[in-house]
C-alpha cells in the first residue's frame, strides 16, 4: 500500500475537515455514559447477561441512521485482531478498557468515525461524539440527539435524585464528560503552563498530559476535561469548559507572540533543527517524536515554516503510535524496529509534503 | 539548596513526611516534583478508583458517630448480589439497584466526588421521565407564582395559576 493511501485510510475523515481554533485546538469530544434498567453492569455480568444487552442494543440501532450521520456499523471487539484493536485505541475511537476485557464489547460507528458507541464498556452504553477544533456545542448537540433517539426503544436507568445511574460513581448525574485536547507550546516553553494548570484544577476541570506517561505532557498536547459530572447541567458544564479553554487559547496566541517577538532567531532555531531530525534520522523513539512534531506545528503556527501543511501534527501523533506502525508493517515489530519504521515512516510522510509543493 | 533528585536545580519545594513515627524530609524542585508525583502529599498519582476506595472506606462523618453502625443491615444489594466491602473495593456499582441499597452511604462520596453536589439537575430522558419533566415544570411554575404575589402583580398571577391548574389536570390525566 502506498504511504499516501495507508494515511488517508488511517486518518478518519472528520479528523480532515477544519474546525474553529484549530490552530490550538485539535478536537472537541463529548460522552454520554448511559445503562439499561434492570440489567447489572458489564462489571459483574456474566456471558450471558452481557449477550442480552448487547443484543437488545443492536436489534434496535445496528445499520441505523441517524440524521445526517449516516449508517451506524457494528465492529465486536472479538472479532478484531490484536493490532486492530490497538488501531481503533490509537484513534480514540474506542478506550483501552473495552479491549483488554471484551464480554459480548462492540462499538457503532459512522462512516466518518465522528460517532461511536461503545455496548458493554464501563457502562452498557458510551455515546461519543468527535469534532475536529474548538466545537463542543456542536458535540453536546449531536451526542445529546443521539441520546434521544436511543432512549426511544431504550429504557435507561434514570432516577430523579441522582440522573443516569452508572457504573463508576465519578460519572453519575449527567454521565457526561466532555473534553478538548489542546496543542499548548508556547504556554509549555515560558513555563506559564505550570501556573495555569493548577488553576483549572480548582475549577472542577481536569487538565492532563496525552500520549504521555503519567502527568507529562508529550508533543505539548493537553487534554482538559470536566471533572464533576453530577450538580450541574450538561450546558453549564460545558459553557464552563468552553470558558477555560477559550482563555488558554488566548493565553497560548499571546505567548506565541511574546515568543517570536522577543526570541525569533531562538524559535527558529528550535523549529527548523526539529524538522531537520524528522526529515533526517534514521531511529526515533515516539518521545523525541512527538517533541520534534510539536517544533514542527508551532513553526508552522508562527510561519516560520513554510510549505507544510498544519495537519501534519495530529496526522503523525497518531500514525506513529505502535499499533498504526505495525499495521503499517504488516507484522508485529519489536520496540526497535519501531523505532526504526517510524523513522521512516515521518521522513517519507515530510517528502510527501515537499513533493506536493 | 540545590534539589535532592537531580542534583541540578534549587530545591523550592521543602516537606516532611512522616509513616509509622519514622520522619523523612524532602527537598525537590518543581520539575523533579512533578515527576516524582507521588512524593508530595495530595497528589492524584492514585488512580481514581484507589482514592475512591479510599473514600468509601472512611470513617463515618462526625454528626452518624453518636449511633454507630446504623447501616449494619446494608450490607449486599439484592438485585445483583454486590457486597458493600466489594464495592468499596472496586469502586464501581453492579447495577442500577445498588444506588438505592447503599444510598445511605454515599451522600459523602458524592459530595466529595462532585465539588459537594448530590442532586442531578441536568438532562432527563423525554420518555421515561416524561412525568417528572412535567412536574419539574410545574414546580417552577408555582415559584413564578409565588414571585409574582409578592411583587402584587395579581392579574399576571392569576393567569399562571390557571396555567399551573392546566397542566396539573393535564398531569393527573395522563397518568
Amino acid at each position: 500500500m502506498s504511504l499516501k493511501k495507508f494515511i488517508s485510510d488511517a486518518i478518519s475523515p472528520w479528523m480532515k475537515r477544519e474546525g474553529p481554533d484549530s490552530d490550538i485546538v485539535l478536537s472537541s469530544r463529548v460522552r454520554l455514559a448511559r445503562n439499561l434498567e434492570n440489567h447489572v453492569f458489564p462489571i459483574i455480568s456474566n456471558e450471558q447477561q452481557a449477550d442480552e444487552v448487547n443484543r437488545q442494543i443492536r436489534k434496535h440501532y445496528e445499520n441505523q441512521t441517524y440524521g445526517n450521520v449516516g449508517v451506524l456499523s457494528y465492529i465486536d471487539i472479538d472479532d478484531l485482531k490484536p493490532i486492530e484493536k490497538r488501531v481503533l485505541v490509537e484513534k480514540h475511537l474506542v478506550s483501552p478498557n473495552i479491549t483488554e476485557d471484551p464480554k459480548h464489547s462492540g462499538v457503532l460507528m459512522s462512516d466518518e468515525e465522528h460517532v461511536s458507541i461503545m455496548i458493554n464498556e464501563e457502562d452498557h452504553l458510551r455515546i461519543q461524539c468527535l469534532f475536529p477544533g474548538f466545537q463542543l456545542i456542536e458535540a453536546l448537540t449531536l451526542a445529546s440527539g443521539i441520546d434521544d433517539w436511543f432512549e426511544e426503544k431504550l429504557n435507561y436507568a434514570f432516577d430523579e435524585q441522582h440522573g443516569y445511574l452508572t457504573s463508576c460513581p465519578t460519572n453519575v448525574g449527567t454521565g457526561m464528560r466532555a473534553s478538548v485536547m489542546m496543542h499548548l507550546p508556547a504556554l509549555v516553553l515560558t513555563q506559564k503552563i505550570h501556573r495555569i494548570v493548577p488553576a483549572i484544577n480548582q475549577l472542577g476541570l481536569v487538565v492532563r498530559g496525552i500520549y504521555g506517561e503519567g502527568s507529562e505532557a508529550q508533543g505539548n498536547v493537553f487534554q482538559v476535561s470536566n471533572q464533576m459530572t453530577l450538580g450541574k447541567s450538561e450546558q453549564d458544564i460545558i459553557e464552563d469548559l468552553r470558558g477555560v479553554v477559550i482563555q488558554l487559547i488566548e493565553e497560548e496566541r499571546s505567548a506565541k507572540k511574546n515568543l517570536l517577538e522577543s526570541s525569533r532567531i531562538q524559535l527558529e532555531d528550535r523549529v527548523y533543527r526539529s524538522l531537520g531530525i524528522l526529515s533526517n534520522s534514521r531511529i526515533i523513539q515516539s518521545k523525541e517524536a512527538t517533541k520534534c512534531l510539536s517544533d514542527v506545528r508551532l513553526g508552522i503556527d508562527l510561519k516560520l515554516i513554510e510549505g507544510i501543511s498544519n495537519t501534519i501534527l495530529n496526522e503523525l501523533m497518531i500514525l506513529t503510535q505502535p499499533g498504526f506502525l505495525q499495521q503499517y508493517a504488516g507484522e508485529a515489530l519489536s520496540p526497535d524496529e519501531r523505532d526504526i519504521r517510524r523513522a521512516t515512516l515521518i521522513r517519507e510522510r515530510v517528502k510527501l509534503e515537499k513533493n506536493n509543493e | 539548596m540545590y534539589c535532592q533528585e537531580c542534583q541540578q536545580r534549587p530545591a523550592t519545594l521543602h516537606f516532611t513526611k512522616i509513616i509509622n513515627g519514622k520522619k523523612n524530609e524532602f527537598h525537590i524542585c518543581e520539575q523533579c516534583a512533578k515527576e516524582k508525583g507521588d512524593l508530595i502529599p495530595g497528589s492524584n498519582s492514585f488512580s481514581i478508583h484507589n482514592l475512591l476506595s479510599g473514600l468509601l472506606n472512611f470513617d463515618q462523618p462526625l454528626s452518624d458517630s453518636n449511633n454507630p453502625q446504623p447501616d449494619k443491615q446494608v450490607t449486599q444489594c439484592d438485585q445483583c448480589g454486590l457486597s458493600y466491602t466489594k464495592f468499596a473495593k472496586i469502586g464501581r456499582f453492579g447495577c442500577p439497584d445498588c444506588y438505592k441499597t447503599f444510598e445511605s452511604k454515599l451522600t459523602p462520596m458524592f459530595k466529595r466526588i462532585h465539588g459537594g453536589n448530590t442532586s442531578h439537575t441536568g438532562k432527563i430522558p423525554k420518555r421515561i421521565g416524561s412525568e417528572l419533566i412535567e412536574r419539574k415544570k410545574i414546580d417552577q411554575f408555582k415559584q413564578k407564582l409565588q414571585q409574582l404575589i409578592i411583587q402584587e402583580e395579581f392579574e399576571e398571577a392569576a393567569k399562571v395559576r390557571d396555567q399551573i391548574r392546566m397542566m396539573e389536570k393535564r398531569f393527573e390525566g395522563g397518568s
